[in-house]
């Protein structure tokens, strides 16, 4: 299986949420590049950049089933070219909304538009939008080429540049000599890209990704996502993209709308939904968040572990007095305490309890014996739960840089503060 | 990470083997009981078959001849009654799948809370005696049918449809419940695609063995269903093989071997084509 080996650039990227954090600025000049740029890098043949790329918007959908609504008013804005990722827990809408934009799904209000015009009644096999589903969606009775020529030939294209163009679109995704091989002959990864080159086929105006790495294992997942994200920015088609999986939706899409009961949550680039979280539903679903107790004074200032931090507008408005102050593992500072050193100062005392390491960074787990109201919550609570600790004790974890770690082992008495900067904060869980 | 690989601990010493003579002994005696099963039901279901065999090998003037064999062909009738029964197949296997095909495509797409309606239906014709369903088609067809179609073998076309019913359906049913039906239908639909592309282009080539696998259980029917035709006073195969035996049973017998022989190359077809598409369900649908 030739296109399961990784390459480093892969591996890099898919070693997490804190990776990707540097590209403020880059994503975008990318697509302005590629959009500005006729021609570009790209394969030979009529594949070249989407001319007059569209943009959506989603006005108000909603959708019902029975009690149940998976769309409650969703409102979105995709701008031609863009790649824009709904992320969220399973039954929020996701899903739902990108069928509805398909055109398999009949949201019972609300309007569709795609490049300004009216689609909401325009049946699925009129809205030339290529669709990559989850798996299993490739003619099993037809070869790969055949596959990729589907749409083409329902479009009556004559038989010869029909193969031609599916063979190119093959080339494309790096499947030219498979281009015979039915789909039970090829791996998983492969199905996909075979998948992926059908759906460009058509030349859609727009591009449908179902989670479509979701089946895959994690290699061949982390290299088809950047695959995926450079093809599309190439192309640049505009994409709605829908996944559970916070780190293709972070490291893939140039916005990331968070999802919950059937409205967005949060819609901005991947750095903003990470570092400033709009709620802390938000806060808790994207990466990993301790919840520590806090005090607000004023409106802007937050009184926690004996420190005085600024506080982000977007969660405090309305709050006041006791709030849980939100911060990501990356802005919890722990120092050693020497022994007999004075206890005074700025922080609250913890002890080591367990420490794993993950690369760059080494999580560091520290009960804090004084603060019994600290928690985790998010995608690091999961690793938490075997270790059982006084109930009296909270906890915090702490990303430290794997060359500063000193001796922070377990068992080590420590100090524990947080960095100089604006905080998110929300009512009392 | 190598030097945690290499630290190895010593190998547990292996059990040293119970008695090896009970052990085997064992695997005899239930090797044993599979065989006695085995011949028990091999001399069930060939036992027949031998002694039909034999019986048509017979000659009238003693020993052993193939002149059964050589006979049937220039008996009268046999072509006729011949031509009648493959007709009848012809139009009960186009019905059956012109009827089937659509409809369980449209209940496992739009329509899954009919499946169980659906199914029971289809097992109906399997809980009604033959001679029930005949005798309610003769007299609703002779108190409200249009008269041609009583005076024509096509009214019992119709019945070997209903007669089919459960075998086609289950056919049919286990190898759309083999492919991801609702995924491909909606890819044929996000490529451009409209109902027809969707039955003829994804439904029907990825069904190619279930629905020869309803064919073929259709056919196998029709050449074998004497009650019906009988009553009907419609002479198919079956019931002209019947006739002969009355004056002429080596013949008969030798008649019915050979159907026998076709049913079985028909069904060894249809289990080489099944198997050489490793994806599709067992073809014989849970029969």
């Amino acid at each position: 299986m030739a296109d399961d080996t990784t390459d480093p650039a892969g591996n890099l990227a898919a070693s997490g949420v804190a990776g990707s954090a540097p590209r403020a600025g880059e994503v975008d000049a990318a697509v302005e590049a590629a959009l500005s740029e006729p021609g570009g890098p790209v394969a030979p043949g009529s594949t070249g950049p989407m001319d007059g790329a569209v943009g959506i918007e989603m006005r108000d959908l909603r959708r019902s089933y029975g009690a149940v609504r998976a769309l409650d008013g969703l409102t979105l804005t995709i701008s031609p070219g863009e790649l824009v990722a709904l992320l969220g827990p399973s039954g929020c809408g996701k899903t739902t909304a990108l069928r509805a934009l398909a055109g398999f799904e009949r949201p019972d209000s609300g309007q569709l538009l795609v490049g300004g015009v009216d689609v909401t009644g325009v049946p699925a096999n009129k809205r030339g939008m290529g669709m990559v589903f989850q798996a299993y969606s490739l003619f099993p009775n037809l070869t790969a080429l055949d596959n990729v020529a589907f749409g083409l030939r329902l479009r009556r294209m004559p038989a010869r540049r029909r193969r031609a163009r599916a063979g190119e679109l093959l080339e494309l995704v790096g499947l030219g000599a498979q281009a015979g091989q039915y789909p039970h002959q090829l791996s998983g990864g492969q199905q996909q890209r075979v998948a992926l080159a059908r759906a460009l086929a058509i030349e859609p105006r727009v591009l449908l990704l179902d989670e479509p790495l979701s089946a895959l294992d994690a290699q061949v997942r982390a290299q088809l996502r950047d695959e995926i994200r450079s093809l599309q920015s190439r192309l640049g088609i505009t994409t709605l993209f829908v996944t559970h999986d916070q780190e293709e939706a972070l490291s893939m899409a140039d916005r990331v709308g968070v999802m919950r009961s059937g409205r967005l949550e949060q819609l901005a680039a991947p750095e903003i939904v990470y570092g400033w979280p709009e709620t802390p539903f938000v806060a808790e679903f994207v990466g990993t968040v301790n919840r520590l107790p806090g005090r607000l004074i004023g409106a802007d200032t937050v009184e926690v572990t004996g420190q005085r931090l600024p506080v982000l507008e977007v969660g405090a408005q309305g709050l006041a007095g006791d709030v849980d102050v939100l911060v990501r593992p990356e802005a919890v500072v722990v120092s050693p305490v020497p022994d007999g050193a004075p206890t005074a100062g700025p922080g609250v005392l913890g002890k080591v309890v367990q420490r794993s390491f993950r690369g760059a960074t080494t999580r560091v787990q520290v009960e804090l014996p004084g603060l019994a109201r600290a928690a985790v919550g998010g995608r690091g609570s999961a690793e938490l739960a075997d270790l059982a600790t006084g109930d009296a004790s909270g906890l915090v974890v702490a990303d430290v840089p794997t060359i500063a770690l000193g001796d922070l082992a377990p068992g080590a008495q420590v100090r524990v503060t947080l960095a100089e900067r604006a905080v998110l904060v929300s009512a009392r869980a | 990470m190598a030097a945690v690989m290499t630290e190895t601990l010593p190998a547990p010493a292996v059990p040293a083997g119970r008695p090896g003579g009970s052990r085997a002994w064992e695997v005899i005696r239930a090797g044993a009981w599979r065989w006695v099963v085995f011949l028990l039901a091999a001399i069930f279901f060939l036992l027949p078959l031998v002694a039909s065999f034999e019986f048509s090998l017979r000659d009238p003037h003693g020993g052993y001849s193939l002149a059964s064999y050589r006979q049937f062909t220039k008996m009268p009738g046999f072509g006729s009654a011949l031509w009648l029964s493959v007709k009848l197949a012809l139009m009960a296997v186009g019905i059956t799948l012109a009827l089937l095909v659509p409809t369980v495509t449209l209940v496992h797409l739009r329509l899954p809370w009919l499946r169980r309606v659906v199914e029971t239906l289809t097992v109906l014709p399997l809980v009604i005696p033959p001679i029930v369903l005949v005798v309610g088609v003769l007299g609703a067809f002779s108190s409200y049918g249009p008269a041609w179609l009583l005076s024509s073998p096509v009214n019992l076309g119709f019945e070997y449809v209903v007669l089919a019913l459960p075998f086609a359906y289950r056919s049919l049913d286990a190898g759309i419940g083999a492919i991801d039906l609702r995924t491909l239908v909606e890819a044929s639909r996000s490529l451009g695609g409209n109902w027809a592309t969707e039955l003829f282009r994804v439904v029907l080539p990825n069904l190619r063995t279930a629905v020869l696998g309803a064919a073929v259980m259709t056919v196998a029917l029709v050449l074998g269903e004497f009650a019906m035709a009988s009553v009907l006073l419609w002479v198919t195969f079956p019931v002209w093989v019947v006739s002969v035996a009355q004056t002429q049973a080596g013949v008969s017998v030798a008649v019915s071997m050979i159907s026998l022989l076709l049913t079985w190359v028909l069904l060894m077809l249809l289990i080489t084509l099944g198997g050489r598409r490793g994806r599709q369900a067992n073809i014989l649908g849970g029969f």
